[in-house]
C-alpha cells in the first residue's frame, strides 16, 4: 500500500511572538488528488504550507510527505518531495534566464548530467514554455511567468505541488491556460486558493482552515453551494455564480 | 498592465564572433592582464598608448563592434575626464604658456595620465561586456574561484536589479498620478519616503527570495553553472593580445 502523500495530524503551531496560528490541524491527501486549500485571509493558509517543507517546525503534531515525517534530519528530501509554487513568481525566478531557473531545484537536490538537461526540458515542456528557456524572466508575460515558476517546481519531480494563489494577476486567458497545463499534470496537488470558480474547476475536493482549524472537508461543489456555510467564515462566490 | 517591462542589457551586442565564442573566464583573464598592461606603461611613453590603442581596434575587428557604438558606451568616463581637464590648470610644479594660458607641466603629464589610462580601461571593459552576456561573465567568474556567495550574489543582482527598477518605476508613477510634480525642493520629500519604502519592500523580497531558494534546497552555494572549459590552444590564442599589451607596457620603460 502507498503511503498518502500528505499527512498532518494534530498540527499545532504558535510564532515565536506568542501568536498562535494552528490549533490542531487534521489533513490526508491520497496520491494524485486534487484539494483546494480554501479559508479567509489570515486563517492559517501560509502557515500550514510553510509547514509541508520544514521551514516552519510543529509545536506538536507532525507531518508526513509520501510517508517521511518532516524532520530536521528529512528537511532536504522534503523540500524536495513538496513543491511550492509561490504566489510572486518574480520571488521563485531569481536567475538570469528561465532555463538556470529550472536547473536550480533539481541540481541542489543532486540530479547531474545528462539527466539535469532531460528534466530541465520535460518541466519546460509540460508548462508549455520551452521557447523561452534562455528568455529573461523580466521579458515574460504574467502568464508565462506563472508557468515558468511551476516549472522550477516540477523539475524537482515532487510527491506533492502545493500552489499558493495560482491565479492571482492573471487574466482570463492566462488563467485558463494555467488550469489547462494544471489538470494535464496528474500529480497530487495542494491548491491555496480565494478564487472559489478556481478551486471548483481544478479540485474535486476541499479543505476549509478557519482560526487555525480545520472547519470543513467535503466535495467542493457541496462546500460552495451552502452560501451559510461560506458566509460564516468569510468566503464568497462571485458576483453572479450560483451552484445549485 | 505591465509598466516598464525592463531594459535589455545595453553593454551587451550579441554577436557569433571569435570574440564572442570565447569562454567568459578566459575574456575575464585577458582583459584584466590588458588592463594591468595599460596601466603599468610609464605615461612619458606617448606612442606606445596608440599601439596599445591599436591592439584593442585589431580585437573590434575580430569582434565586429561598430567604433560608434563603442563611442557611445564609453561616456561612462566623462566625469572623470572632467578631472583629468582640471589638472593641468590648478597641479603645482613648473608651468608652460600655451594660448596665453598658464599650465602646470606636472598637471599636463597626470591629466594625460588619467585621460589615457581610463580610456583605454574604459574601452578594455565596454569589449568585454560588449562580447559576453552578462550571466556569461557571472559563470566565468565563478570558474575563475570567485568566492561562491560573491556568486550568488551577483546573480541574485542581475535579476533583481531589474525588478526593483520595475519597482521604483511604478511607485514613480503612481506619485505622479496623485499630482506630485518633483520640480521644487521642498516636494522631494515624497520622493525620499518612497526610497525608504522602496528599500523595506526589497528586503521583504529578499526574504520571500530567500524563502523560495529553500524550497528547492538551496544549502548556501549555487549549483554549478555549466561553463565551456578552454583547451590549451584557446588559451594560447587568447592570450596572445595580452602578451602584445604587456610587451607593450615593458618596452614603454625603454622609450620613455
Amino acid at each position: 500500500m502507498t503511503p498518502p502523500s500528505l499527512r498532518v495530524d494534530g498540527l499545532a503551531f504558535a510564532y515565536p511572538d506568542g501568536h498562535q496560528a494552528l490549533f490542531g490541524v487534521d489533513l490526508r491527501i491520497e496520491r494524485g488528488e486534487r484539494v483546494a486549500l480554501l479559508g479567509p485571509n489570515g486563517a492559517g493558509k501560509t502557515t500550514l504550507v510553510l509547514h509541508l517543507n520544514g521551514v516552519h517546525r510543529a509545536g506538536a503534531g507532525r507531518v508526513e510527505v509520501g510517508g517521511l515525517e518532516v524532520t530536521r534530519e528529512n528537511v532536504q528530501e522534503i523540500r524536495r518531495r513538496v513543491g511550492i509554487v509561490f504566489q510572486d513568481p518574480d520571488d521563485q525566478l531569481f536567475m538570469p534566464t528561465v532555463a538556470d531557473d529550472v536547473t536550480f531545484g533539481p541540481a541542489n537536490f543532486g540530479v547531474t548530467e545528462p539527466e539535469l538537461s532531460l528534466r530541465v526540458k520535460e518541466a519546460l515542456d509540460a508548462v508549455g514554455v520551452a521557447d523561452l528557456a534562455d528568455r529573461s524572466p523580466m521579458h515574460l508575460s504574467g502568464g508565462q511567468r506563472r508557468r515558468a515558476a511551476l516549472a522550477t517546481v516540477l523539475a524537482c519531480d515532487p510527491e506533492i505541488l502545493v500552489l499558493d494563489e495560482p491565479s492571482t494577476h492573471l487574466d482570463p486567458v492566462a488563467r485558463r491556460e494555467l488550469a489547462e497545463v494544471l489538470l494535464g499534470l496528474d500529480r497530487t496537488m495542494l491548491m491555496v486558493t480565494h478564487d472559489l470558480p478556481y478551486a471548483l474547476q481544478l479540485c474535486p475536493r476541499s479543505v476549509v482552515i478557519d482560526g487555525g482549524v480545520v472547519v470543513a472537508d467535503a466535495p467542493t461543489r457541496e462546500i460552495l453551494a451552502d452560501a451559510d456555510f461560506l458566509a460564516a467564515h468569510r468566503l464568497e462566490l462571485p458576483f453572479g455564480f450560483a451552484l445549485g | 498592465m505591465t509598466v516598464g517591462a525592463g531594459h535589455t542589457h545595453a553593454l551587451h551586442r550579441p554577436g557569433d564572433s571569435v570574440v564572442h565564442r570565447l569562454p567568459a573566464h578566459v575574456k575575464i583573464v585577458v582583459a584584466f592582464l590588458m588592463v594591468l598592461a595599460v596601466v603599468a606603461t610609464p605615461r612619458e611613453a606617448f606612442a606606445i598608448f596608440g599601439l596599445h590603442f591599436l591592439l584593442l581596434v585589431g580585437i573590434w575587428v575580430a569582434a565586429r563592434i561598430p567604433p560608434g557604438w563603442l563611442a557611445a558606451r564609453s561616456l561612462i568616463e566623462a566625469p572623470f575626464v572632467v578631472l583629468a581637464v582640471l589638472l593641468p590648470f590648478f597641479a603645482a610644479g613648473p608651468r608652460v604658456e600655451w594660448w596665453g594660458m598658464s599650465l602646470s607641466l606636472d598637471g599636463l603629464l597626470a591629466g594625460w595620465n588619467i585621460l589615457v589610462k581610463g580610456t583605454l580601461g574604459v574601452l578594455i571593459s565596454v569589449t568585454l561586456a560588449a562580447t559576453t552576456p552578462l550571466r556569461d561573465l557571472v559563470s566565468g567568474l565563478s570558474r575563475l574561484r570567485v568566492p561562491s556567495m560573491v556568486c550568488v550574489i551577483a546573480t541574485l543582482m542581475l535579476r533583481y536589479l531589474e525588478v526593483i527598477a520595475a519597482e521604483a518605476r511604478r511607485m514613480r508613477l503612481a506619485r505622479l498620478s496623485r499630482g506630485h510634480d518633483p520640480r521644487f525642493v521642498w516636494q522631494l520629500g515624497a520622493t525620499v519616503r518612497s526610497v525608504g519604502s522602496l528599500f523595506l519592500r526589497s528586503y521583504e523580497r529578499g526574504e520571500r527570495v530567500h524563502l523560495a531558494m529553500l524550497s528547492r534546497g538551496f544549502t548556501g552555494s549555487m549549483p554549478a553553472f555549466t561553463t565551456a572549459s578552454a583547451s590549451r590552444v584557446t588559451w594560447s590564442v587568447a592570450l596572445l593580445p595580452a602578451a602584445v599589451g604587456l610587451a607593450l607596457a615593458i618596452s614603454g620603460y625603454w622609450v620613455a
